[in-house]
């Protein structure tokens, strides 16, 4: 009976296997806030996207018993918000921080407006992928049971990366995030390529709003998300605009987020307000150290209203 | 079953939503039903539909209206502050409400307090609270000894557990959560005294993905069997069946989203309590200022068990059952030790469930592997 | 849209006072007229919602009016709810002033209650009048600290304020919990954790006639207050200079270092009397029911009042009235309690959107002498 109970070393297991199950919706966000802050605009509204995103990816999979398209509709969801932001946005005058924040609001109250009917029927959930059948253990199979979209974002992380750096579509997202009249000169239309930006950081932050409804925890309520969103834009801040380190950032968080339980689980009781509050409190810690205020962050796209 | 309360609320309301409008429609301010129809108040906390403690009252408010000659009123997502005040005061003004149940612990005091002394007509009645003869006397609590079930639960769950490792997953560690954690772990204990019981509080009536974490947490330390006390345990026992492992359930009967690892649960009976304290206001009889009861009283239940619970456990916990419901039962009696190894109910004490004493439970006791912060 | 303002103020010649007037006028009358016509619009697209949703439009909006300004008790419901939110508005829109956008007021709410209930165990024996005063004071030095914090990170680090202020919000919900579970905690408060109870004689009264709290008095003396500092004090010029290029605000010599720390001290003060107020009128104790969103309602209403502090007022009053009104569409009409969230969503994207008519109405353009 003992010899599948890790005791002291399922803290780190723990951790390792709540960094991957929590981290997935940190990470499609904060990819697609990267994209984009990279324009030069900020959507604050990520968390209202996120929420909308769990809503109509649960909605659609329940209806359709097709966990994937319920991705697909959560993503497609995401995108009006971020098309909707960009549009407002682009109106002269109007300050893109308070639009987030106004779409946030928006986002969450249509998702529970709409949502209301899907909290009690169960949807079709997401695969896993067991890489952990190797071990004979119970508790390592299981906590190595990885999620498909997570296993997206490893692959995305990258690819996004590359992207920016390597590709026509990346200089002219990147031009344009950091001097808005350079991009001009150069015959780029700024409105359109922010319009694209938002629009598909929308996508990704809906799939990331998918992961909570229909894979981990894996259904819709209105407490679904405890501020996951809104985390994962000042996420971005954090990991520079780089895209591999919002992947690196996301996997911190996430394993934040599971040490309370996990050590709970073996017996530290104390403080357990303090444990769950450790990411949030590492979060601005990091931001402290590696900030500063004489130079601009290192990457950080010129145009960004929060940087300025 | 679900489908048919969401069926039947939303008819209602639409009914309840054509007279208002044809009272408008006449001129009147605002209409209440018909005259002798009483208009009753339900006040939730969360989302009425949540497989908890929201739905367990909901369903209540819903055998109310089935029984019909009542109006009922229903609110959602009310905050325990001025918010929830304001809407019981709304629902006195404006619908004519002669009857409130506001649903949530926080509602009691002081905002369900003060209301009952501003409007000294209507009748408030609390779940959770502890009313006492210095608190008005149109105002009154109501509550039920639901670690009754909880013990049932845990007989069941230390005959099915495998590894004897349970879990529990509470929200703050305050003595109505205190009582069912004890009460199942002395259960489990019954069935198999080596059994403990590991506990993780979340901090909040309601976080998913913390509860979800938290299962996967108790889980990976080897335990088999989960329970809760947080406001909706569906991810809970969502969470569980995913890994294959059993759970009772807690406020409403969850055995649909566990439909394998499912044992048995916990669950109110307010479908069987508000038909009873509506008629008694309708029938102008005197309000019962402090109701309290079980098993015997009706006030809870369990869920019918599911297919793991084997002959044993079932003849045992049935056993029980019939104890408890004859009011022949105590199940904290001592002696009775805490996890740090004080007795803190002595040999030959019995504290049977009306005991003031257990209202302010705090200590877990033996068995129970988690420390009070 | 913040240079706008400060130009606004002498683009015209002196010596025609007329000319002078009518551009006070139409100024005055386009600030009315723009939100105005952005909630009607935001109403006009709610109405559309609703009906999808299959309930009469028309309906609702009569319910809404019923439940929010209908009556006597309507109108006290709705400045019950507006209360909080004037003081945690300007929370937002005093450094908005300086261009920081600070989204933490509801952290600086929830240590400052948490203050104001911890100091009123200290005084046991004080007149009422000392321990309110005290109690305020704690709760305002507590919540000028908490967003002072965030104002100084951004100034002494780059720490974006934003996030900072977000983050703090966190933090502070934490040190909240486990201090009124642990330290602070009332042994008798059996099954929901809370500070001991301030005492009867302690608490805020009611404004006489109403059974509204004092907070709301509070809230529009100290919305009054921020509006002569902003635009009757050297202090707001150099505020409203540094938020409009702080480049240039340094050239001339504005220490814009104290302008932020001043300006997040009092936008932290006033969530934390607003933590103060429900202490001390509403709960009697700090426990977990001062978490219910004032500070992030307060973000919407000083973005609609854009951040005029005189602005806050009516328009905490309407979310208020919004609020107030969301119950009676759950019982008459059975719709859900989200539609409140939704309808101050559309209010809240049409003010923003509205913000390109300045200047461009048919019947408030400027006339060209």
């Amino acid at each position: 009976m003992s010899a599948d109970l890790l005791g002291w070393w399922g803290v780190p297991l723990a951790v390792l296997a709540g960094a991957i199950r929590v981290s997935t919706p940190f990470l499609f966000v904060s990819l697609g806030e990267c994209i984009t802050e990279k324009s030069g605009r900020i959507n604050l509204g990520l968390e209202g996207t996120l929420v909308m995103g769990a809503m109509s990816g649960y909605a659609v999979s329940y209806l359709t018993g097709s966990p994937w398209l319920g991705v697909l509709a959560a993503g497609c969801a995401g995108a009006v918000f971020g098309i909707l932001h960009a549009l407002i946005c682009s109106l002269p005058r109007v300050n893109d921080i308070a639009v987030g924040i106004a779409l946030m609001l928006f986002g969450i109250g249509l998702a529970f407006f709409l949502g209301k009917p899907f909290i009690q029927p169960q949807a079709p959930n997401l695969p896993s992928i067991p890489f952990g059948s190797w071990s004979d253990n119970a508790q390592v199979q299981d906590s190595l049971r990885i999620n498909a979209l997570f296993l997206i974002g490893v692959v995305l992380a990258p690819a996004l990366l590359w992207c920016f750096r390597n590709t026509r579509w990346g200089l002219i997202l990147r031009t344009v995030g950091d001097s808005a009249d350079a991009a001009r000169a150069l015959g780029y239309a700024v409105n359109r390529v922010r319009l694209f930006a938002t629009a598909g950081g929308g996508f990704l932050a809906g799939i990331g709003g998918s992961f909570l409804s229909l894979s981990y925890p894996g259904s819709w309520s209105e407490g679904l998300s405890s501020g996951q969103g809104i985390t994962a834009v000042a996420l971005v801040i954090f990991a520079r605009w780089n895209p591999m380190l919002c992947f690196w950032a996301s996997l911190l968080f996430g394993g934040a987020a599971a040490l309370g339980p996990a050590l709970q689980s073996v017996g530290i009781t104390q403080g357990y307000y303090l444990f769950n509050a450790a990411p949030y409190l590492l979060t601005l810690l990091i931001m402290i150290l590696t900030c500063s205020r004489d130079r601009t962050l290192a990457g950080a796209p010129g145009e960004l209203g929060v940087t300025r | 079953m679900t489908s048919t309360i969401k069926f039947s609320r939303r008819a209602v309301l639409q009914g309840t939503a054509g007279l208002g409008a044809a009272a408008l429609a006449a001129g009147l301010p605002f209409g209440s039903a018909q005259a002798k129809d009483i208009a009753i108040g339900f006040i939730y906390v969360g989302p009425r539909d949540d497989f908890g403690y929201n739905q367990a009252h909901a369903q209540g408010a819903a055998a109310l209206k089935k029984l019909g000659g009542f109006k009922v009123l229903e609110e959602e997502n009310v905050p325990e502050t001025v918010a929830v005040e304001k809407t019981m005061e709304s629902m006195i003004n404006l619908d004519g409400a002669a009857l409130v149940f506001p649903t949530s612990f926080g509602y009691y005091n002081p905002h369900m307090i003060k209301l009952a002394k501003k409007y000294d007509k209507v009748r408030f009645l609390h779940c959770g609270g502890l009313w006492s003869d210095k608190d008005p006397a149109n105002a009154g609590s109501y509550f039920g000894y639901i670690d009754e079930a909880q013990y049932l639960s845990g007989i069941v769950a230390g005959y099915t557990s495998k590894t004897g490792k349970l879990g529990f997953i509470a929200a703050k560690p305050i003595p109505q959560v205190l009582r069912n954690i004890n009460a199942f772990t002395l259960g489990a204990r019954l069935a198999n005294p080596n059994v403990t019981t590991q506990v993780i509080f979340t901090g909040d009536w309601s976080m998913p993905v913390k509860e979800a974490e938290a299962t996967n947490g108790l889980i990976n330390q080897g335990v088999d069997v989960v329970t809760c006390h947080v406001d909706s345990p569906k991810v809970i026992a969502e969470t569980a069946e995913k890994r294959g492992i059993m759970v009772c359930g807690y406020h409403v009967d969850q055995s649909k989203l566990a439909p394998k690892g499912y044992l048995t649960g916990a669950e109110w009976n307010w479908e069987a309590l508000y038909p009873k304290l509506a008629k008694s206001v309708q029938g102008g009889e005197k309000l019962p200022n402090l109701v309290r009861g079980g098993l015997k009283e009706g006030v809870v239940k369990t869920s019918a068990y599911g297919a793991l619970v084997h002959e044993k456990a079932r003849k045992h916990a049935d056993d029980i059952k019939a104890k408890l419901t004859a009011g022949s039962y105590v199940i904290f009696k001592g002696p009775i030790k805490d996890n740090k190894g004080n007795t803190v109910i002595a040999s030959g004490t019995e504290r049977g469930q009306t005991d003031i004493e257990l209202e302010k439970m705090n200590y877990l006791v033996e068995g129970v592997l988690g420390a009070l912060a | 849209m913040r240079k706008q303002r400060i130009v606004q103020v002498s683009p015209v010649s002196i010596d025609d006072a007329s000319a002078r007037w009518q551009d006070i006028l139409r100024s005055g009358a386009e600030a009315v007229a723009v939100p105005l016509l952005a909630v009607l619009g935001a109403l006009v697209v709610f109405g559309i919602f609703v009906s999808l949703a299959g309930v009469n439009p028309f309906e609702t909006y009569n319910l809404m009016y019923a439940g929010a300004f209908g009556s006597w008790f309507s109108w006290q419901n709705t400045l019950t709810r507006a209360a909080p939110l004037i003081l945690t508005a300007l929370c937002c829109a005093l450094p908005a002033q300086l261009g920081m956008v600070v989204i933490g007021g509801e952290g600086a709410l929830v240590i400052g209650g948490l203050a104001a209930a911890a100091i009123s165990q200290a005084l046991p024996d004080a007149a009422p009048l000392v321990v309110q005063i005290a109690m305020a004071i704690a709760a305002m030095a507590a919540g000028a600290a908490w967003i002072a914090m965030a104002g100084g990170l951004r100034h002494w680090r780059g720490v974006n304020e934003t996030i900072a202020s977000l983050l703090l919000v966190y933090i502070a919900i934490a040190v909240f919990n486990h201090l009124v579970e642990g330290l602070l905690r009332d042994p008798a408060s059996l099954n929901k954790p809370s500070t001991p109870h301030i005492g009867d004689a302690n608490m805020l009264s009611t404004i006489p006639g109403t059974d509204i709290h004092w907070g709301l008095a509070y809230g529009i003396i100290a919305c009054v207050l921020a509006y002569i500092l902003i635009y009757r004090t050297t202090f707001g010029f150099g505020m409203r200079v540094a938020g409009g290029n702080v480049k240039a605000a340094r050239m001339v010599g504005l220490p814009v270092g104290r302008l932020v720390l001043v300006a997040c001290g009092l936008a932290g003060a006033s969530a934390g009397l607003a933590g103060m107020v429900e202490v001390a009128a509403v709960h009697g104790k700090a426990n977990a029911s001062l978490i219910v969103g004032y500070g992030y309602t307060g973000i919407l209403v000083a973005f609609l009042a854009r951040h005029n502090p005189l602005a806050i007022i009516p328009v905490a009053i309407l979310l208020g009235g919004i609020g107030a009104s969301g119950g009676l569409l759950q019982r008459r009409l059975g719709l859900p309690d989200a539609t409140v969230l939704v309808l101050q969503g559309l209010i809240f994207i049409a003010i923003l959107t509205s913000e390109v008519l300045y200047g461009r109405l048919p019947w408030l353009k400027k006339v060209k002498s």
